[in-house]
Formats: C-alpha cells, structure tokens, sequence
C-alpha cells in the first residue's frame, strides 16, 4: 500500500528527527561527559571545585556571600557584590535585579510584602552601608544622607507648567532630605500613594554629592548572574584597611594579597581587571 | 580602548576565516558524494538522496520536520518526570511546554522558564540541545535553497531539504561543536551528569553548585545562533561563560556562520563580488551598532547610571561595560538572544539599541541562514526601488523582479512588524502587560521587546517582565511560530519563483549589485524601512525614557 504523501513526509520527518536526536543528544553530549573525565580536565567539567582539608568551600567560578546567618557582613572578610540570586548568591536560583535606569521611585505600603525598593534607593542604601562598613563617604548624587533616592513629586498649578503648588518627597516618610523647593514647602511622602499619577512631575535632584564616589560602582550595583565571583580591585583596595585591622594585618600586606589574586584582562585587552572573592579570602584564611 | 581592541580583533577574525570558512560550507551545500554516516542517516529517514524537491516539496518537508519537532519536545517536556536524570522536576504545564516547544524549534530560544529550577539534564541535552542543532540547518538550507532558486535556470526544483539538514548538521554544525566544547571545557565550563554537590561556605551557609551537560550545549548555543541558556542567566552565569577569552569566542561562534553564508552565496550564483556586497551591507550596520551601543553604555545618561557612576547594574565585573555591550549588540543583530548582562538594566537609549537591531530583521548579519535570506529580500526591495527611481523593469543577478517577486518580498516584510506591534497593542488591550516589573515608558519597552524578540525570534529578553502565564506564553508562542514559518514559506515561493526564470543577460541598463552605490542603497534601505515601521512605538518607550 502507497501512504499519502503527506503522511510519509511526517514519518520521515519523525525518523529523521529520532535518528539526529540519538547522535546529537545522546552520543555527542555523552561524548563530551566522557572526555571531561580525562586528568587535566575533569576539575574544571566538574566546576572547579574548592576543597580545604577534605571539605568543599566553594567554586572557584562562583561567588559567595561572606555574612552571617542574619545577613550582616562578616567584617574579617572581604565582601562580594549585592546580588539578585534567591537570598543572594543562590545558584539554583540566578537573577539579575532587572529594574531599568528611571527606575527612581520607591512603593511606600505598610505592609512589607507590597513595598518595593526603586533600583536608586537599592544603590543609595547600599552605598550608605558600605560607606559605614569601610568608615569612608558613602554619598552619592541623586542619594539622600540616610540612603534613599532623592526625589521630588512636583505639583505644577497647569499640570506640566505654571508655578509650583505642591512638593512630595516620595522616597521618605520622616523628614524630607530638603526643607524648600522653589520656595514650596517639601512634604514627607505617605505609605500608598502614587503621586506620578495624581500628576506630578518626578524629579531627581542631584544634590552636592561628588560625582565620582568613593563606593565604586561594582559595590552598590546587583551583577548580571547574582553569582559574579570577582569585584573590581578599587573595591577590593577600599575593603583593605578594614581587613588589615581585623586581622592584625598591615594594609601592604593585605594590598600585596589584593594583587595577587586580581586576574588582569586576558590577552591584556579581553574584559577588566578583576579581584577573585573567595579565592582571596581563603588566601587570608589560609595565612 | 580595551573595549575597541575587543571589536576590532572579532572583526579582523571574521575577514580572516570568510573565505576559507565559506568555501567550506559551499562544498557542504553543493557537494554530492556522501560519507557512510550520511548514506545511514539516508537510509534511516528513507529518503532518496538524488531526488530533487520543488519548492512546495521543500517547504512541506520543512514544515513537516518543524511539527513533528514541535510535538515531540512538548511531549518530551510533559513527561520529564518519567525520564531518567529529571533531577526531580515536576513536568511542564501545558502552557510552558508548548512555548518552549515552538521557542527552541524555531531557533528563537526565548525561555519562560528558569532553567536550573525546571529543566532535567536529559531534557536539556536531547530536547532542548537537538533543536539547537536542527533549527540552525533549517534556516541555513532555507537560505541555501533561497540562492539555488538565484543560481538555477529554468529549473523546477530546489535540492532536497533531507539531504541539506543532514549534511550542514554533521559536516558544520558538530565537527565546530566537538572542537569547541573541549575548549569551553579547559575554561572551566560545567559537563557532567552530576545534580549537583552541595558545600559549606567560607561563612558556613550551604550552597548548592549545580552540575549537567553545560559545555556540549553552550557551543551549539552560540554557534547556532540560538542562544537558549542552560541556567536563568544564561552566558552571565560563570559556568556557562568563566572567562573573558570566552566570552570572545563565544561571539565569534555567533557571528561565525552568519557572517560566512554571504560568501557561499557569491560562490553560488557565480560571482565572488555579489558575497562581498552582501558581507558589506551587514558588516556597515553590524559596526555601526556594537559601535552606538558600546557608546551609549560606557557614556552611562540615565539617573540611576549616573548615582552610581556607571552602568553596572546588572553587568558582571569580568566583562565590564564595553564587553558587556558588544554582547548585547551582536546578540540581537544576529538571532541568538544569548545575553551576558541584563539589558532590562541598561541606559533608555543603550538598552534602546538591541531592540533595533532586532527590528532591522536581524540581517546584520541575522541569524543562521535567516539573516542571509532577510537581506537578500531586502536587496531584492533595493532592486524595485531603483528600478522605479530610473523607470527600468528591475532584475537581481540576472532574475526579473516582477509582481510575483515583489508580493511575495513585500509580505515577507510585513510579518514581523505587524506580529509586533499587534502583539505589543494586543498585551496592553488585554492588561497582561500589568506582569511587567516596572512603569511607565520602561514598562512599554518591555513589553515592545518582548513581541520583537520573539516575533524575529531572536529569543532574548529585557527580563523584568514575567512571561510564565497562561496569557504570555500562549501570545508569545504564536508569535514566534508565525515570525518563523511564514517567512520562511515565503521564501522558498520565491526562491521556486526565480528558479524557474531563464537568465536575462546584463545589459547597459542593469544595476550593478556589487559596487559601493547598491550596498549603500541597501543599507538605506534598510534603515528607512524599520524606521518607519517602528519609530512611533519606539517614541514611546525607550525614547521617552531617554528624553525624561
């Protein structure tokens, strides 16, 4: 009997589709499996692992958090970037933060589960934490004092133009970063409102923060994985002198350690220079 | 500088391996003597390799091969749990399955799913990874049959589309693969079966580092412009991209076979110079882009980016910011959709950039195969619009481009468009586009790139989106089934349009195609095409964005 040709252009296709799956998804990957079991290359197939006296701490290629169980950072250790992954460094779990550039204006609730950060405030309060952690100045432009993005609702008498009627500062509820706007009273922001739309203009001010903190931006900034193992070396090198003081280190010693462990960029021009977090921790452990 | 020298070297490597690399797959696509593997293959799927297929023919087998792919990875998917190495995965919902079926089987790998929380190795590895495979070789023997139809004379048929799939998967796709792999290995790439080892931390908390087939589809991931990652973060994740040479390779893989079709082109129809036209026009707006984005993300506008000095967020310290953008330009001018940063976090106007790219078609140089008939489509609109200018019947390579010719390339271009911005007017009618992380003109954008994503199927995403709903995954499906397979109907209707034309000689009114004036004009084209079709939506999201 002839099949219709419709129905034997699908059973060859069926056929073909099992015949490439046997070669392409069974034999090449298993293939591959088998030669990363070879000496030289089955470290590194199996994740580069790290292990310190018959216990594994870690993988060379992935990044840890060095805090305590309630999230703090642990001072005697250098610390990793914030990140986005589950509770932080989570590896079944890999995220980005994903808010966007203008992402600026916080959702105030009293319920924690509806508030949300903006991604300014998440970088303004990470910035004032490191600035505490390294004793050093942790302000930045379009940040208030005490860490949240500093932005204005501004209520225009014709919508978009004439005189100011109103100004909220919609990231704080306590008192409001400036006393004045164009001669207006600033309001303190309260839990629920969304004054974009009751109709004002949302407004960054800048405010007198130098423009090149001293927080690098690797510090205050969530990475694409959530796992990033390194920071960059200006990171590394503000986190020096707290180390070198809860270690009974001089800072030499731990700015040598520092170079040690910073890969450079390949080939001197692929990527940036980059300081690996655990395998420099375990450097200090180690000593 | 660094970042520059990063460009320049992937450029100057892609003119060194255009001519042998491209020769290579000419022989692929135009040799007829077969090894034993190849003849076994024949024998299996029970196909004459010496029978030459009409274009129907070869667009039926296409499909046919498409659908059952379709069902066989949507059932694959629902019955993970009942295969071995699952991990302990619930199988999909119905939904996820049937997204992420049409998603891998058209070449656009977007996921709506989290792969190291859904996706058991063997899913991975003989799903997901086959389809990285077979989808590349169908859009490389479309685009190959597409110049068949340019090089043929008088000529009913087309090649046949059995024969080109499995020569392109084993000649090109896996040797490539194999040597890659080893490498990717040696830098530190995950390739086991293992579900993992857990370790106690420096500070003592539990981490679990995962295990599975990571290496073996991570090449085929970039090589076959697909771009479907094994983990959430895709080529960000340290194993799945450990270094910063790999992150290089990783995008000469992606443009390496897009970037070489134009020379198996000239080959084919006989005139070298026609190819380098073709590289030209995609090499001009390729530049110009990774140019404007590195630009535009190193210059870090935006509130946010100038708090923190730089725009970091949601790019990793190895890469940096130059590295990081170069990705994203050449993912999204090509079809893969792999990202090594998150571009949901980049400037209005840097995270502006990929979207554009993705709506130029992806001919710059596109995906597999797809970026080279894109472009051939729109030489072929090239050829119209100066024949109009200079009131001459139009003709490419000898071919006339008459009614038939233009239907067909003018409905190839309306797909997509119209498969975005309905889709895009379609999530906001409907309110799904509430699933979408932030407001405003950003929330806009989000929901633009993710129809434009899918509909070329390039597969990459802004992310701050949630897409897992019944809603997203059932619209974006569509999208991306449509955004394939009608263009590549149409492609085929023209290429078995000009097979069966005779050769008209050059005469003293032909245009010649190979000179400077038609790249230029074709880049114009191009350029003045997506603008106009896509500006209005782009005021409103990333423009704005800008512009607040």
């Amino acid at each position: 009997m002839r099949l219709p040709s419709w129905l034997a252009q699908h059973i060859a296709a069926l056929r073909a589709l099992l015949v490439l799956t046997v070669l392409l998804g069974l034999a090449y990957p298993l293939a591959m499996v088998a030669v990363g079991r070879l000496p030289g290359l089955s470290d590194r197939a199996d994740g580069s692992l790290i292990t310190v006296a018959d216990k594994t701490v870690g993988s060379r290629l992935i990044g840890q958090s060095f805090t305590d169980a309630d999230g703090n950072p642990v001072p005697r250790y250098f610390q990793s970037r914030p990140s986005a992954a589950g509770d932080g460094y989570d590896p079944t779990s890999t995220s980005a933060g994903n808010l966007g550039p203008e992402s600026i204006v916080d959702t105030l609730s009293d319920n924690p589960d509806d508030a949300a950060q903006s991604l300014l405030t998440q970088v303004c309060a990470r910035s004032v934490a490191v600035g505490e952690l390294e004793k050093v100045d942790g302000r930045r432009p379009f940040c208030t004092a005490d860490g949240v993005g500093a932005v204005l609702a501004v209520f225009h008498r014709d919508g978009f133009t004439g005189p100011v009627t109103r100004v909220v500062s919609v990231n704080q509820t306590g008192t409001p970063f400036v006393a004045t706007y164009q001669g207006v009273t600033v309001e303190s922001a309260r839990n629920g409102e969304d004054y974009r739309a009751m109709g004002a203009v949302i407004t960054p001010i800048r405010g007198d923060a130098p423009a090149d903190p001293v927080v690098p931006a690797d510090a205050v900034t969530a990475s694409a994985s959530g796992l990033d193992p390194h920071i960059s070396p200006a990171y590394a090198d503000l986190q020096a002198p707290r180390i070198a003081r809860e270690r009974g280190l001089t800072e030499d010693q731990v700015r040598r350690l520092i170079e040690e462990h910073t890969d450079g960029r390949a080939l001197g021009f692929l990527g940036e220079p980059a300081v690996n977090v655990l395998e420099l921790n375990m450097a200090l452990d180690g000593r | 500088m660094a970042g520059w020298l990063f460009v320049i070297t992937l450029v100057l490597a892609l003119v060194a391996v255009y001519k042998p690399f491209g020769d290579y797959l000419y022989r692929v696509v135009s040799g007829t003597r077969d090894n034993v593997v190849e003849r076994g293959v024949y024998r299996l799927v029970g196909v004459d390799r010496n029978a030459a297929q009409t274009w129907g023919v070869y667009a039926r087998s296409v499909l046919a091969f498409s659908a059952v792919s379709i069902l066989f990875l949507y059932a694959f998917l629902r019955l993970q749990d009942k295969l071995w190495l699952s991990l302990g995965f619930d199988p999909l919902p119905g939904h996820l399955a049937w997204n992420t079926a049409v998603s891998f089987t058209t070449n656009t790998n977007w996921q709506a799913y989290s792969g190291e929380s859904t996706m058991g190795h063997l899913v991975q590895m003989a799903g997901l990874a086959v389809q990285n495979f077979v989808s590349a070789s169908v859009g490389i023997a479309v685009a190959v049959a597409l110049v068949r139809g340019f090089a043929a004379r008088k000529s009913a048929t087309l090649g046949n589309f059995w024969v080109d799939l499995t020569r392109i998967t084993l000649r090109v796709l896996l040797p490539v693969a194999v040597v890659f792999a080893v490498i990717f290995m040696a830098a530190g790439m995950v390739q086991n079966l293992s579900g993992g080892v857990d370790v106690t931390t420096l500070t003592g908390a539990t981490q679990h580092i995962t295990g599975g087939p990571v290496a073996s589809q991570e090449v085929i991931k970039e090589l076959g412009t697909n771009g479907g990652g094994f983990y959430n973060v895709n080529a960000a994740h340290p194993f799945e991209n450990p270094a910063t040479w790999t992150n290089w390779i990783q995008l000469f893989l992606i443009l390496l076979i897009p970037f070489s079709l134009p020379r198996v082109f000239g080959r084919m129809v006989g005139q070298n110079r026609q190819g380098y036209a073709i590289a030209a026009v995609m090499a001009i707006l390729a530049v110009a882009s990774v140019a404007l984005t590195i630009g535009l993300e190193v210059h870090g506008a935006g509130t946010v980016p100038q708090a923190v000095g730089a725009a970091m967020e949601g790019k990793e310290t190895r890469f940096g910011i130059p590295n990081s953008a170069a990705y994203a330009a050449i993912t999204t001018l090509t079809s893969t959709g792999s990202v090594n940063s998150f571009h949901d976090s980049y400037t209005a106007l840097g995270g502006m950039m990929p979207m554009i790219n993705m709506m130029l078609g992806e001919v710059a140089p596109g995906g597999v195969g797809a970026g080279l008939y894109g472009l051939l489509i729109l030489a072929v609109i090239t050829v119209f619009v100066a024949g109009l200018m200079v009131g001459r019947t139009p003709e490419y390579l000898g071919k006339k481009i008459g009614a038939r010719e233009m239907k067909i390339a003018s409905s190839y271009f309306l797909i997509t468009p119209a498969l975005v911005l309905i889709g895009t007017a379609a999530a906001f009618a409907t309110g799904n586009n509430a699933t979408a992380l932030n407001v405003g003109p950003h929330g806009l954008s989000e929901v633009l790139y993710a129809f434009t994503s899918a509909s070329n199927n390039n597969g990459s995403a802004f992310a701050g989106i949630t897409v897992n709903t019944p809603w997203w995954d059932t619209a974006l499906g569509l999208a991306m089934l449509l955004g394939r397979f009608l263009p590549i109907v149409l492609v085929l209707a023209l290429a078995g349009s000009l097979a069966r034309q005779k050769v008209t000689p050059e005469s003293e009114g032909t245009l010649p195609t190979h000179q400077p004036l038609f790249v230029g004009m074709v880049v114009g084209v191009t350029v003045v095409l997506v603008a106009l079709t896509f500006l209005p939506a782009l005021a409103l999201g990333p423009i704005a964005e800008g512009l607040s």
